[in-house]
């Protein structure tokens, strides 16, 4: 339970354009396997951009960064890339969800991506991570004809779908409204207590 | 597994937005129906022009020039050697224009690799009586078979069949000029004199255009026996031997050799139309300018459409990355998406540019200079269709390459962060 599954030592950042100035400064913590974490602060202070670092996607930091006991510093993209498809699970802001693909083909990219389970299985998963956000009924719509709070719902199953070690929320309600809002937190609170294994970090203001 | 993943992908990235790949598609379908429609017609209008000297002129002429003979006897002497001598109004020998062991160079003809075919010719001078005026003309005793076979003799011979030349005996296609002049209908008989006096009845049976007015009032064509009976002589007199090789360029040095081989007078269709050469090379340059033209300006509105496509699947790019898809994924996605697109649009191109040349293979065109040709003509070589299927392949790929490789370097957060 105590297992220490992600560790940030002394990150920084610097944003160059138009001047130089540094966003995160020397941001060092660690989280445990299990844990619901916030991130709070004023919008501006640079949440998104930590998240953004922690979950691989921006590489331009000072400072080391290890998840599940594996330093990220010196990876290569592609193996950024693994470890994100793997370990991670990201919710946006926007749920940025691809119109090209039906809901459930949506949710199942990441697995079929990662290959441990058959087609057949990784739909059956997806499915099962659609049900258990109570959206099951809409999987062979596009995304485009979902209500936001769905869609965001949706966003979540994607992230859920190669049972990450960690679920990063980027003010995945910040769209919103307060029903929605509530659905949408009421389901992450869930999956932390339910579903261990599951880290899940969400911010707002 | 990932193969056919990324196949998926990109099959559902097209069929989402068919709008888009249709204009792109049809991009590089306008582009490749262009170029191959274009160089078709120009290269067939320029083998055209080639025709109009090639079709009737021998690679190689062997003849015998009446001229001052090279060694004069003070070359032999002993006592004049090392000097400059000058000799001043020399006259050629009279010496017919016969050429004289013709039967060992056929031979050598026959055994050289080089050599499509051969055709011996006998010309002679010869008036056309018309009435009580004579006109002048030249008689072309020719080998009907080889003539047909290997100078095209069949397509200018627009009246008539140009076999009776053969299977009539004392019979002549006469240049339609020289007809319209005379008033001789097929199967009429004219009457000629040769040179030295000679008079001979035959009997038109064609009429011969080779689309040079006056070559056509002067020329007419008989058998080679019709010829030498007409001149008087044996079957063994031949004046000339026209000789097609199997490439053209071949000819200067060939014409050389045989020069010195036979000891005869050898020259080469280059030299004979020097003039020909140049504008035949010039317009092979203007169509190769032409033709990169078109794959350029091609080139770009293939890249251009392909590389606005991709920019416009950034996003996607950037969620495909953000789920844990590598650069290289997000690359082969949209490489498989621009070669298909290559593909569809090219094959569609070479249809329609096989279409369009076909169409303009069918429309009229009429020239008297070549009594054949009665659409535009039109090159359906394969070269074309070859290099405009690479060239749509390898363009959208590049097209593709470029802009996914710099979309799958980037970290994902650039392009959500620039939403």
């Amino acid at each position: 339970m105590d297992k220490i599954i992600l560790q940030a030592n002394n990150i920084s950042k610097y944003f160059h354009d138009p001047s130089t100035i540094q966003v995160l400064k020397e941001i060092t913590f660690f989280l445990n396997r299990g844990e619901f974490t916030s991130i709070i602060g004023k919008s501006g202070c640079g949440k998104s951009t930590l998240l953004y670092i922690l979950s691989t996607m921006d590489t331009d930091y000072t400072g080391d960064l290890s998840i599940d006991g594996v330093s990220m510093r010196d990876k290569k993209e592609g193996e950024l890339a693994r470890v994100r498809n793997e370990k991670i699970g990201f919710v946006f802001q926007f749920h940025y969800l691809l119109n090209e693909f039906n809901v459930l083909r949506n949710v199942m990219l990441p697995g079929l991506k990662l290959g441990k389970y058959s087609e057949k299985e990784v739909e059956e998963r997806a499915y099962q991570k659609l049900k258990i956000l109570g959206i099951e009924k809409e999987a062979l719509k596009i995304p485009n004809q979902l209500s936001g709070g769905q869609k965001q719902r949706v966003a979540i199953a994607r992230a859920m779908v190669n049972d990450p070690l960690i679920i990063m929320g980027d003010e995945p309600t910040g769209n919103l409204d307060k029903k929605n809002t509530e659905i949408v937190f009421d389901i992450f609170k869930e999956l932390s207590y339910s579903t261990l294994g599951y880290i899940l970090f969400s911010t707002h203001n | 597994m990932n193969f056919k993943l990324i196949n998926s992908i990109s099959v559902s990235l097209l069929v989402a937005r068919w709008k888009q790949t249709l204009v792109a598609a049809i991009g590089v379908t306008f582009s490749i129906t262009m170029f191959i429609a274009l160089l078709s017609f120009m290269s067939g209008l320029n083998d055209m022009l080639d025709g109009l000297i090639v079709n009737r002129t021998p690679h190689i002429r062997l003849y015998n020039e009446i001229q001052a003979s090279k060694n004069q006897p003070i070359d032999l002497s002993e006592e004049f050697k090392g000097h400059y001598n000058f000799i001043r109004s020399l006259k050629p020998k009279n010496e017919r224009a016969q050429i004289h062991n013709f039967p060992a160079i056929m031979k050598a003809l026959d055994n050289d690799d080089r050599v499509l075919g051969y055709a011996p010719k006998i010309v002679a001078q010869v008036f056309y009586n018309v009435g009580a005026i004579d006109l002048t003309g030249v008689i072309n005793g020719v080998n009907v078979d080889e003539e047909a076979r290997l100078f095209k003799f069949k397509d200018y011979v627009t009246a008539g069949n140009y076999i009776d030349l053969k299977n009539i005996p004392n019979s002549i296609i006469l240049g339609k000029g020289a007809a319209e002049k005379m008033l001789a209908n097929l199967g009429d008989v004219v009457q000629v004199t040769t040179s030295k006096g000679e008079r001979m009845q035959l009997k038109v049976v064609g009429y011969f255009q080779s689309g040079i007015q006056e070559v056509d009032k002067v020329q007419s064509y008989a058998s080679i026996s019709t010829a030498q009976k007409l001149l008087g002589e044996s079957n063994n007199y031949i004046t000339d031997i026209q000789v097609k090789l199997k490439d053209i360029t071949w000819a200067p040095k060939m014409a050389k050799e045989y020069g010195n081989l036979f000891d005869i007078e050898a020259v080469d269709i280059q030299t004979a139309n020097s003039q020909f050469e140049t504008g035949s090379s010039i317009r092979t340059l203007i169509s190769y300018a032409v033709g990169i033209t078109l794959l350029i300006v091609a080139g770009f509105g293939i890249y251009n459409i392909l590389n606005m496509m991709i920019y416009e699947k950034m996003d996607s790019i950037a969620i495909l990355k953000a789920t844990g898809f590598s650069g290289n994924d997000v690359n082969r996605i949209f490489i498989t998406i621009a070669l298909s697109i290559g593909f569809f649009g090219g094959g569609m191109g070479l249809l329609l540019g096989f279409g369009l040349s076909n169409l303009i293979d069918n429309i009229p065109f009429n020239t008297a200079s070549l009594p054949t040709i009665k659409t535009f003509p039109i090159n359906y070589n394969p070269k074309f269709y070859l290099i405009g299927a690479v060239f749509s392949i390898v363009t959208t790929y590049l097209a593709g390459y470029f802009p996914s490789r710099k979309a799958s370097k980037i970290d994902p957060v650039v392009i959500i962060r620039g939403k």
